[in-house]
């Protein structure tokens, strides 16, 4: 059973804050570079991009390489002036997407 | 050195020294090389010569495992629609592929901050590179200390 | 020096050799709060016949970074783990038609002193068992579901939930429950027994060395309170047998099988030892 990934957002904030936005998701981050027991080389398996918008517009981004750590941690700023929903996206190699969103209320 | 102390030694650090960052290397490529990680600092920068400071890059001084090693950058800018900061870069020169993460800011991200968790490969030199809106770029490098333990898994 | 010599030296020294008996630290200042609030028990005196004077966390001899990872619930990526055995509390499993709430409704109420309290004597097999067994007993004997394999399935998600439940509660042992006491013994014999081809004890390490490194590696009590962890070096949770087995792999000798009667006996005797400290499950180690 895979693990949901994990966002927190403040519930509201007030016009013109700066918020802290933190992500958490279960991701092995196979890096191309390990071998199995027999010496075969484990496919790269990472999630190569995240990106995180509010209201459809970009707030911030992240390409990933496999120097990434497993399980993928991000903490980021965005500027509210308005209620909204954020919504945060994962790609992984195989062009897998899991997607996640969040409200905030203005105060 | 004899067969046997050799032996012993090789043996020993097989079980008992376990790399830290053994699940990370496990393979036979070399680290990055010099001129791999000037040929990105080149292409993010687009040829500029980057500047000293602006830029702080946050990382330990000691991190006991290679496998999360937390990074936080923060760059100084207005971050409005005509001046902010575009992206972050960063680079670890002693892994066997430099690329860490690049970070991408918009005026709607109110601050250029960010934090990750990185592997390493070993103690070695992290780079930090923004480049700004107007094109500008500045750099910061630090030092991390990977440390190799007694037990492994 | 003569080259024999030397290496017969450092063939009968084994590992102890790697023990830096210059580098010592001090375990680092507490205290730990998870997410500031919930305050956990990492120093405590320690019970009667214990060979230590205070019982330490082992979260006291990792770096500020590993710390912080733990003191942070939503940072913690144990805490992912943590997550999936909520669900699988919820999921019904079987020929009965049973999740584990369906008996045991809200772990938080149900649960919450279960983590803080095994292994537990079990008179029908007349042996301890501990909370992986327990859970396997349920699915087997209420769920009509097949029992996890070691470390497979839902055992290590599931057990890492239920101990969560029981964060911040002192560890405690009831010695007195069946014939506890004689598998403490035994634990005890495990515990002091030097073994392997590098001839260590559990307590070379985590007795009488804990404090210095082991090449880079900062020696702890070697307490099991924040098992399952989140091990940075698997980036994983990792079970308590897991880690017993491990440990004894390192001494290069062979290592018993999970939940054996060694290793049950052992996890009585070195939860005996961790008495007084809170529960961390997930902890974060290195």
């Amino acid at each position: 059973m895979a693990a949901k990934p994990r966002v927190k957002v403040p519930k509201s904030a007030a016009a013109g804050d700066i918020i802290t936005l933190k992500t958490l998701i279960s991701h092995k981050m196979e890096s191309g570079q390990r071998k199995d027991g027999d010496g075969n080389v484990i496919p790269r398996d990472i999630i190569n991009k995240f990106t995180c918008t509010f209201n459809g517009q970009p707030v911030f981004s992240c390409d990933l390489d496999p120097a990434v750590s497993a399980n993928p941690y991000f903490e980021f700023k965005a500027k509210i002036n308005e209620a909204g929903t954020f919504t945060f996206t994962w790609v992984d190699d195989a062009g897998d997407v899991i997607e996640t969103t969040q409200d905030i209320a203005l105060k | 050195m004899n067969t046997s102390k050799r032996e012993f030694l090789g043996k020993t650090l097989t079980a008992g020294a376990g790399l830290a960052v053994a699940a990370f290397l496990g393979s036979t490529r070399a680290f990055a090389a010099a001129e791999d990680v000037q040929k990105a600092i080149e292409e993010f920068a687009g040829g500029k010569t980057p500047g000293e400071g602006v830029i702080t890059l946050n990382t330990p001084e000691i991190a006991e495992n290679g496998n999360s090693v937390p990074v936080s950058v923060s760059v100084e800018s207005p971050m409005t629609e005509d001046d902010y900061v575009e992206s972050v870069m960063i680079l670890a020169e002693g892994n066997p592929s430099a690329q860490v993460a690049t970070f991408h800011f918009t005026p709607a991200s109110g601050e250029a901050v960010a934090s990750t968790r990185m592997r390493l490969a070993k103690t070695q030199n992290v780079l930090a590179v923004a480049k700004m809106s107007n094109g500008d770029v500045f750099s910061a490098t630090n030092n991390i200390k990977v440390t190799i333990g007694g037990c492994g898994g | 020096m003569n080259r024999k010599l030397l290496t017969v030296l450092l063939g009968a020294t084994g590992l102890c050799s790697m023990i830096s008996w210059v580098a010592f630290a001090d375990p680092s200042e507490g205290p730990l709060f998870i997410d500031g609030e919930i305050e956990m028990i990492t120093r405590a005196p320690s019970a009667e016949g214990h060979p230590l004077p205070e019982v330490i966390s082992g979260w006291h001899y990792r770096t500020q970074s590993t710390q912080a990872l733990e003191a942070d619930s939503f940072e913690n990526p144990g805490m992912l783990a943590v997550e999936v055995g909520e669900s699988l509390w919820n999921t019904v499993e079987g020929t009965e038609g049973k999740s584990c709430a369906s008996c045991h409704d809200d772990a938080a109420e149900s649960m919450s002193a279960v983590g803080a309290s095994y292994p537990k004597w079990d008179a029908a097999s007349g042996k301890p068992i501990n909370v992986e067994q327990r859970i396997n007993m349920c699915r087997v004997d209420n769920m009509g579901a097949e029992a996890y394999p070691f470390d497979k399935g839902g055992q290590k998600p599931l057990t890492a939930y239920i101990k969560h439940q029981a964060l911040g509660k002192p560890v405690s042992l009831d010695l007195q429950q069946g014939e506890m006491q004689q598998w403490w013994e035994r634990g005890k014999e495990m515990y002091y027994k030097r073994t392997g081809q590098l001839d260590l004890s559990c307590a070379t390490c985590h007795e009488n060395n804990n404090g210095k490194y082991i090449r880079a590696d900062h020696l702890s009590q070697g307490n099991v309170n924040g098992f399952p962890t989140y091990r940075l070096k698997q980036s994983a949770l990792v079970s308590l047998h897991n880690r017993f087995r491990g440990c004894i792999r390192d001494t290069r000798a062979e290592f018993p099988a999970a939940f054996s009667d060694e290793l049950m006996a052992l996890e009585v005797y070195t939860t005996w030892r961790s008495q007084g400290l809170s529960v961390e499950t997930p902890a974060v180690r290195q």
